[in-house]
């Protein structure tokens, strides 16, 4: 499997000069166009499938034609009827809950990453090493302990018996890319600003801030999407009350009343769910990349 | 952490020296740094604390206290949080229920104390089949995408698409897909039923699965492909090495940080898988993981469920460090090099 793909991967590298005049094919370029293809169609098939599903009238779930036959808008007006689902409702809760949870986590994940990028200090590697942990820490085993203790307190079902826990898996993460973010930041500029008479706000203001905003931008996309996808946590924890449930828990738990597979309308409602994420990654995507790969691994 | 702690300690002494050197030439930056940290570390160790640390600690005090429930051998109800030994890690454990007229035995078939070992080699089935899968044409992608050089952006969006949207949602849309009379029993000309068979299931979710993840396995590794210099392919190939020797002798000795890193990571991802296998089957026909066995027991016994919780972060963080001592892997020190 690897021979192949490498022969596939070598030949471009020969015809890289700018343009060939080569007669005949040029193999190089069709299998790297052949790759790309795969890749591609891999990735959005099943996509392509959701979208043809949404269409198409619920009557004929089972047809299977590859295109789009039966099409209609019922799926998506069904979704948000709010007789058998609260799928609409469930959208605002997920907004509620992601932009807490990342404003929340932001916030306090800066001044953990600025200290541990920046500052000089004792027992920094125990912190590094308890933030890490913190970062693989299973969510079923805080689970039993988090549903044990706010049904002491009374916070199962609720918007902060939800947006809490997620602060404290989101929180290793954002502090662990910011800190690689702002490891490789041009701290000098700081100095230089200050030698060059800005007072120590202004330097803050006027050098620090531009430099750190795309960091942090990145890492605040990194942290939404990964509250935006969460389920485990908010299935158990919101106790499937639909008025803070989130559309993760709200999709999961799609009905239809008695007798009707509402597959349709689940793909319609996935799709509603979908959007707005592919245009988050159209265009982010390279913010995203770079955000992914500096909590992953330093080139 | 023990065994990450050298590595630290290694670079937090290079970074003291390093910081040194610099301070002295900008001018003191380094005193009081230490009270400065704490103020500004504060907020995240406290949340840490609050929301981890300490419920953690007082579920693992409640794993050794009774639930309460019948108690079996007086026939009475019983208010439970009676100190209880190890009895819930037996029940796990050695599938130990109470006996009726006091005691112990085996657990019934259909009580969740029988199902705890299946699903712990399920779960760690599912890990190596899925890692495994998943990193082979991870690599495969990560190759292909480095070497084109039209249409990345199309590919890096394509890529992304699987990774941002929520398992929960794909996994309804696997169901659709995998509906006996859906589409792939069509395409393939098969009549499976993908979720009521311990074979197709567990196929199914594996699928699922590796669709998802393998295109972020690919976008990791492509960036490890992305540090390795072009010079070295060009010596290399003047010093007559073929294909296959370069992929064997640099390529993948030097994407081994990163491979390493995807391989912790995803593999401590699937030791909690919950979403996909919950929507496709409900841990019905050989599929339970351990995630959804904690989930069935918290319904009706927190203490017990407590004690699984416990067993299952064990568990999960010894097969941690057992990877990071296999791979060798310095995951700790990325973030301040």
């Amino acid at each position: 499997m690897s021979t192949a793909a490498v022969e596939t991967a070598e030949a471009p590298r020969e015809s890289r000069p700018i343009v060939t005049y080569k007669k005949g094919y040029d193999w190089g370029r069709i299998g790297n166009l052949v790759a790309i293809a795969a890749i591609v169609f891999w990735c959005l098939a099943p996509f392509y499938w959701m979208l043809v599903l949404a269409f198409r009238d619920n009557a004929n779930t089972f047809d299977n034609t590859p295109w789009f036959t039966d099409v209609t808008m019922d799926n998506f007006r069904y979704a948000f009827d709010t007789e058998f689902n609260a799928f609409g409702r469930s959208l605002v809760n997920s907004l509620i809950i992601s932009v807490s949870v990342t404003v929340l986590s932001m916030v306090i994940a800066v001044f953990a990453g600025y200290a541990l990028s920046r500052l000089v200090f004792r027992g920094k590697s125990i912190v590094l090493a308890a933030i890490l942990g913190a970062s693989m820490f299973p969510g079923v085993a805080i689970l039993t302990p988090l549903f044990q203790l706010f049904g002491d307190f009374g916070w199962l079902g609720t918007y902060h018996g939800l947006i809490l826990p997620q602060v404290s898996f989101a929180l290793p993460l954002a502090v662990y890319t910011l800190t690689s973010f702002f490891a490789d930041m041009p701290w000098e500029l700081e100095e230089a600003a200050k030698v060059d008479g800005c007072t120590p706000l202004q330097a803050f203001r006027k050098v620090i801030i531009p430099l750190a905003a795309p960091a942090m931008f990145t890492t605040a996309i990194l942290v939404f999407l990964a509250s935006w996808n969460e389920y485990l946590l908010s299935s158990v924890l919101s106790k499937g009350d639909t008025a803070v449930a989130p559309s993760t828990v709200a999709i999961v738990n799609f009905t239809a009343g008695p007798h009707i597979v509402p597959y349709t309308q689940t793909m319609a409602a996935g799709v509603i769910v979908t959007i707005p994420l592919v245009i988050v990654v159209l265009i982010f995507q390279r913010r995203i990349v770079s955000g992914l790969t500096a909590g992953g691994i330093k080139g | 952490m023990s065994i990450v702690s050298e590595p630290i300690a290694e670079n937090a002494a290079r970074g003291r020296k390093n910081r040194r050197k610099r301070s002295g030439r900008n001018g003191g930056l380094h005193s009081g740094d230490g009270r400065m940290a704490l103020y500004l570390l504060g907020p995240t160790m406290i949340m840490l604390a609050l929301i981890v640390g300490y419920p953690v600690l007082n579920a693992i005090y409640k794993s050794f206290l009774t639930d309460p429930g019948l108690d079996d051998s007086t026939g009475l109800f019983n208010e439970g949080n009676d100190w209880n030994g190890t009895a819930n890690y037996a029940h796990w454990i050695l599938q130990r229920c109470n006996a009726v007229g006091g005691g112990t035995e085996s657990c019934p078939a259909g009580n969740l104390g029988s199902q705890f070992w299946d699903s712990v080699w399920v779960t760690l089935g599912f890990t190596v089949v899925t890692v495994i899968i998943e990193v082979i044409i991870g690599m495969l992608f990560a190759l292909m995408m480095h070497q084109a050089f039209r249409g990345r952006s199309l590919v890096r969006v394509a890529v992304l698409i699987p990774w941002a949207v929520p398992t929960a949602v794909i996994a309804k849309l696997w169901v659709v897909i995998f509906d006996p009379q859906g589409v792939l029993n069509n395409v393939l000309g098969t009549s499976f039923a993908w979720t009521s068979e311990a074979g197709p299931a567990r196929m199914a979710i594996v699928i699922a699965d590796v669709w998802k993840t393998t295109p972020f396995i690919a976008l990791l590794i492509l960036a490890g492909l992305q540090g390795i210099s072009s010079e070295v392919y060009e010596s290399a190939k003047v010093d007559g090495a073929n294909a296959w020797q370069r992929f064997w002798r640099i390529t993948l000795p030097l994407v081994k940080p990163a491979l390493a890193v995807a391989v912790i990571f995803r593999a401590l991802d699937v030791l909690r898988m919950y979403d996909l296998p919950w929507v496709l089957t409900q841990g019905s026909n050989g599929t339970q993981t351990i995630s959804i066995l904690v989930v069935k027991e918290l319904a009706s016994k927190l203490n017990s469920a407590a004690a699984l919780s416990t067993i299952t972060f064990v568990l999960i963080f010894a097969i941690a460090l057992a990877l990071v001592r296999l791979f060798n892997a310095n995951i700790v020190d990325r973030g301040t090099r």
